[in-house]
C-alpha cells in the first residue's frame, strides 16, 4: 500500500491544479458573457484572444 | 458567417473587418442593445463604434444585450447612438456603466465545492469498494482534509441565510440545509476519529455543490433579466436639449434644475414638469389619462412628465423637478399598492414551511426512539443525523430554481422580462385579464384621404417612407400597394416634416402649421393643402390576442380613461368581455381589488401612468417596454418592444413551469417517501445517501427542461 504515499498526494495537486485553472478563469471573466463568447468562437477574423475590460 | 447570416437583427449585413482593440482604460459608457442577437450584430455593432472617434474600446455582452465602452470620461454618447441607429441598431443609454459581476462569489463557490466533491469522492469510491483498517481511516482523514474546510467556505451562502432566517422567527429551506451539512461533517469527524466505518463527507460536499449550482441558475438569470429590466428604465429620456445662451446643449436630465429651459422635438417624451413657452403645441396625454385625442395647448401651459409634444419644436421651462414631480408622485403612491403582492409566498417556501418541521420532528423521533430501543447514544446520535442528511432537500431546494431558471430563460428569448420572483407562480393563477386601452391595445394612426389620386398617393408614400416619425410610419401599411413616386431633394426637417421636390413643384408632409393647415398633420403638394385626419386603431396583434385569451377561458376586460364612444368602438372590433371607460386611475384601482377580493386572480396590462395603481394592485402585471418608467417598475412582467404575442407565451410558459414546480416537489417526496423508512431503520449508508441525493437531483434538473 506504499503506493499510497504517492498516489493520493498527486490526486490532490491535480485537484488543487485544476480548481487554481478555475480561478484563473472566473478572475477572467470568462463566465460574463456565456452567449457571446460562444458565437465569438466562431468569428474568422479575431485569432487574438479576446480582450476584456 | 453563413450559419448566423439568418439573424433578422442585423439582415446579414456585412461584417466590417475592424474589430475591438485591448481596451486602454475602465469602461466609461454603456448601451443598451436591444436588438441584437447574433454574431454580425456584435462585430457590426464594435466595428460601428471604434470608427467613432473618442473610443479607445468597446466590447458587446450578447447576453446582457449591451456594450461597454472606454472613452473620455466627459465624452456625450449621443454621437455613438447616432452612429448605431444608422446602421441599424436600436441603442439606448444605460444608467450604470459598472458590470455587475456578483454572482462571481458563488461561482467561485461552486468550484471549490464541485473539485473536493471530486476528490473526496475518488476516497469514497475505494472506502466503499472495501478499504479497511488503516487504509479506510488514512482516507477518511483525507476526505476530511479537504471536506471540512471546503464546506464551510462553500455553504456560506446557506448558513447566513439561514441564520438570517431564524432570528426574523421562520424557517426557510436553508435552516434543514445548513444543519444537514454541520451535522454531516461533524458526525463524519467524529466517526472518523473513533475509526468508525461510515462517513458523510462526500454527501455533505455533494449537497453543497447541487444546493449551490441551483443558487448561481437563480442569481444568474435574475441578474440577466433585472439588468435588462432596469435597462429598459433607460428609454426614458436621459439627455435633454437644454437652452442655454441661445445655444441647445445636451445634459444629462438630472441637470435640469428649476427655471431651466428645455427645447423637444415633435414626437418627443416630456421630461420634467414644467409650463410651455412656446406659442402652442399639441399634446398627447393618454400616457397620464388613456384620452387618445390630441389636447391643444397655448402659451403658460402647466405640462407634466410623461406627455408627449405631437408638434415641435417646443419649448418648456422646468417647474418641478426630481422627487416632486407628477412622474415620481406616482410611483410613490404605486408602492404602497403592493400589498397583495407581498402578502403571496413563494411555493418553494411554503414547501419549506411544511418540510422543515416534519424532518426536524422525525429525526428528533428517531433518535429518542431508538435511545429507548437500543439504549446506545452513538447508534441513535447516527441514525438520526443520517435520516437528517438522507431527506435534506436536495431535489427539493433545486426543484423550483432549475424550472424558473429555464422559464425565465425561454421567457427572455420571446422578449418578457421578468422582475419579480413569484411572478410566474402567480401568473399561473391568473382567471381574468385586465388590459388597458391606450398605448397597449390601439396606437395613432394617419388615415389616407379617399380624395388623393393614384399620383398624390405615390408621393404621400415616398414622403412617409423618408420620415422617422412614427405618425408618419403608421401611413405605410395602407400604402402597401402604392408605386413609390420619383422625388429628389428629400429632406427631414426637425419638428416639422419631410420636404421634398416632384418635378418641378415643392412637396411637404408634416405638422399642419407648417403646411398652413389649421393643426394637425397635413400632405401639400405643390400649392394644393389636403389636411390628414388622425385615428385610433387597435395595434396589428391585439385581435388574435384577445381571441387567444378567450380561447383559454380567460375572460378580457378593457379599463380605460378615454371617452365611452371610443373605447367601446375599440371594444368592438377586438370583441373583449367587457369595457370600463372613462375611469380615474383610482377608479382601476378599485376595478381591480374589487374583482380580486370576489376570488378571481387579475393580470393588469397597461403603460401609462395612470395604470400603475391598477398595475401594483393586481395578482401580477405586465408592461410593454415602450412604457412609462413608473409603469414598468409597478409591473411584474416587462414585454421587449411591445411584442403583444408574448402575453399569452408568458402565460402558457408559466402554468406549465407551475406544473413543473409541482412535479419536482412530488418527485422529492416520493424520494423521502423511499427513503425515509430506510433511514429509521437504521440500514441508511453513505454509499446510499449518495446514489440517492445525485440521482434526485439530476432527475428534478432534467423534469425542469420539459418547461415549454
Amino acid at each position: 500500500m506504499d503506493v499510497l504515499l504517492i498516489l493520493v498526494p498527486c490526486s490532490l495537486v491535480l485537484g488543487l491544479l485544476a480548481l487554481a485553472a478555475f480561478v484563473w478563469t472566473l478572475r477572467a471573466h470568462q463566465y460574463d458573457d456565456l452567449e457571446g463568447d460562444a458565437m465569438r468562437a466562431l468569428d474568422e477574423h479575431d485569432d487574438a484572444p479576446a480582450s476584456r475590460h | 458567417m453563413s450559419a448566423t447570416a439568418a439573424c433578422p437583427g442585423c439582415l446579414g449585413g456585412d461584417a466590417a473587418t475592424a474589430t475591438a482593440g485591448p481596451p486602454p482604460g475602465m469602461p466609461t459608457h454603456a448601451l443598451l442593445l436591444p436588438t441584437i442577437q447574433c454574431l454580425d450584430c456584435m462585430r457590426q455593432v464594435e466595428a460601428t463604434l471604434m470608427r467613432q472617434p473618442g473610443i479607445n474600446a468597446a466590447r458587446v455582452n450578447l447576453s446582457r444585450k449591451r456594450v461597454t465602452i472606454a472613452a473620455d470620461a466627459g465624452a456625450d454618447p449621443t454621437a455613438w447612438i447616432t452612429a448605431l441607429d444608422a446602421a441599424g441598431f436600436e441603442a439606448h443609454e444605460a444608467r450604470d456603466t459598472v458590470r455587475s459581476s456578483a454572482d462571481n462569489g458563488l461561482l467561485l463557490r461552486l468550484g471549490v465545492a464541485g473539485f473536493a466533491m471530486m476528490n473526496v469522492m475518488l476516497l469514497s469510491v475505494a472506502v466503499w469498494s472495501g478499504a479497511a483498517d488503516a487504509t479506510r481511516d488514512l482516507f477518511h482523514w483525507v476526505a476530511a482534509l479537504i471536506a471540512i474546510p471546503a464546506a464551510l467556505f462553500c455553504a456560506q451562502p446557506f448558513f447566513h441565510s439561514a441564520r438570517r432566517s431564524i432570528l426574523a422567527g421562520h424557517l426557510n429551506m436553508d435552516v434543514p440545509i445548513s444543519l444537514a451539512i454541520v451535522l454531516a461533517c461533524a458526525l463524519s469527524l467524529y466517526e472518523t476519529w473513533t475509526g468508525g466505518a461510515h462517513a458523510y463527507f462526500d454527501a455533505a460536499l455533494s449537497l453543497t455543490f447541487f444546493l449551490l449550482a441551483g443558487r448561481v441558475m437563480e442569481s444568474r438569470m435574475r441578474r440577466v433579466a433585472r439588468s435588462a429590466a432596469a435597462d429598459l428604465a433607460a428609454l426614458e429620456p436621459q439627455r435633454v436639449s437644454r437652452v442655454e445662451n441661445g445655444a441647445r446643449v445636451s445634459r444629462a436630465i438630472d441637470d435640469i434644475a428649476v427655471g431651466d429651459t428645455i427645447w423637444l422635438t415633435a414626437g418627443s417624451r416630456i421630461p420634467v414638469d414644467g409650463v410651455l413657452t412656446s406659442d402652442r403645441a399639441e399634446l398627447d396625454r393618454s400616457a397620464l389619462t388613456g384620452e387618445s385625442d390630441p389636447i391643444e395647448v397655448s402659451r403658460g401651459a402647466a405640462l407634466c412628465a410623461g406627455e408627449i409634444a405631437l408638434t415641435g419644436p417646443v419649448t418648456v421651462r422646468a417647474s418641478v423637478v426630481g422627487e416632486n414631480s407628477t412622474l415620481r408622485r406616482m410611483v410613490n403612491l404605486a408602492a404602497l399598492a403592493e400589498a397583495s403582492r407581498t402578502r403571496y409566498t413563494a411555493l418553494a417556501d411554503r414547501a419549506a414551511r411544511l418540510y422543515a418541521p416534519l424532518v426536524h420532528g422525525l429525526a428528533f423521533a428517531a433518535f429518542l426512539g431508538w435511545l429507548w430501543i437500543s439504549g446506545d447514544l452513538h447508534k441513535a446520535a447516527m441514525i438520526a443525523i443520517s435520516t437528517l442528511i438522507i431527506t435534506c432537500p436536495c431535489a427539493l431546494g433545486l426543484a423550483v430554481p432549475a424550472v424558473s431558471t429555464v422559464a425565465t430563460g425561454r421567457l427572455f428569448r420571446l422578449g418578457a422580462l421578468i422582475k419579480s420572483d413569484t411572478a410566474l407562480e402567480r401568473l399561473a393563477d391568473i382567471d381574468v385579464v385586465f388590459f388597458d386601452k391606450t398605448g397597449t391595445l390601439s396606437e395613432n394612426r394617419l388615415d389616407v384621404p379617399d380624395t388623393l389620386s393614384a399620383s398624390d398617393l405615390s408621393i404621400l408614400k415616398t414622403l412617409a417612407g423618408a420620415s422617422m416619425h412614427p405618425l408618419s410610419r403608421s401611413l405605410l401599411p395602407q400604402l402597401s400597394d402604392v408605386p413609390e413616386a420619383d422625388l429628389s431633394d428629400i429632406e427631414e426637417i426637425a419638428g416639422q416634416g419631410v420636404a421634398a421636390r416632384c418635378g418641378n413643384r415643392d412637396v411637404r408632409l408634416g405638422s399642419g402649421a407648417w403646411l398652413g393647415a389649421r393643426s394637425g398633420t397635413a400632405l401639400r403638394i405643390g400649392d394644393r393643402v389636403i389636411a390628414l385626419s388622425r385615428s385610433e386603431r387597435a395595434v396589428p396583434e391585439a385581435a388574435a390576442l384577445v381571441a387567444t385569451l378567450k380561447k383559454q377561458g380567460l375572460p378580457v376586460h378593457l379599463l380605460t380613461g378615454d371617452r365611452a364612444d371610443h373605447a367601446s368602438r375599440l371594444a368592438g372590433d377586438l370583441g373583449v368581455n367587457a369595457v370600463h371607460a372613462d375611469a380615474l386611475p383610482a377608479d382601476k384601482l378599485r376595478l381591480v381589488e374589487a374583482t380580486q377580493a370576489s376570488g378571481h386572480h387579475v393580470l393588469m396590462v397597461g403603460d401609462g401612468l395612470n395604470d400603475t395603481l391598477a398595475l401594483s394592485a393586481a395578482w401580477a402585471s405586465m408592461a410593454p417596454g415602450n412604457a412609462l418608467e413608473a409603469s414598468q417598475n409597478a409591473a411584474d412582467i416587462v414585454l421587449l418592444s411591445g411584442r403583444l404575442k408574448a402575453i399569452t407565451d408568458a402565460m402558457r410558459i408559466a402554468r406549465s413551469a407551475k406544473r413543473r414546480i409541482l412535479e419536482n416537489f412530488g418527485m422529492a417526496a416520493t424520494y423521502n417517501a423511499i427513503a425515509i423508512p430506510i433511514c429509521l431503520m437504521g440500514y441508511a449508508t453513505p454509499l446510499m445517501a449518495a446514489l440517492a441525493m445525485s440521482s434526485s437531483s439530476v432527475l428534478v434538473t432534467l423534469n425542469a427542461l420539459r418547461v415549454r
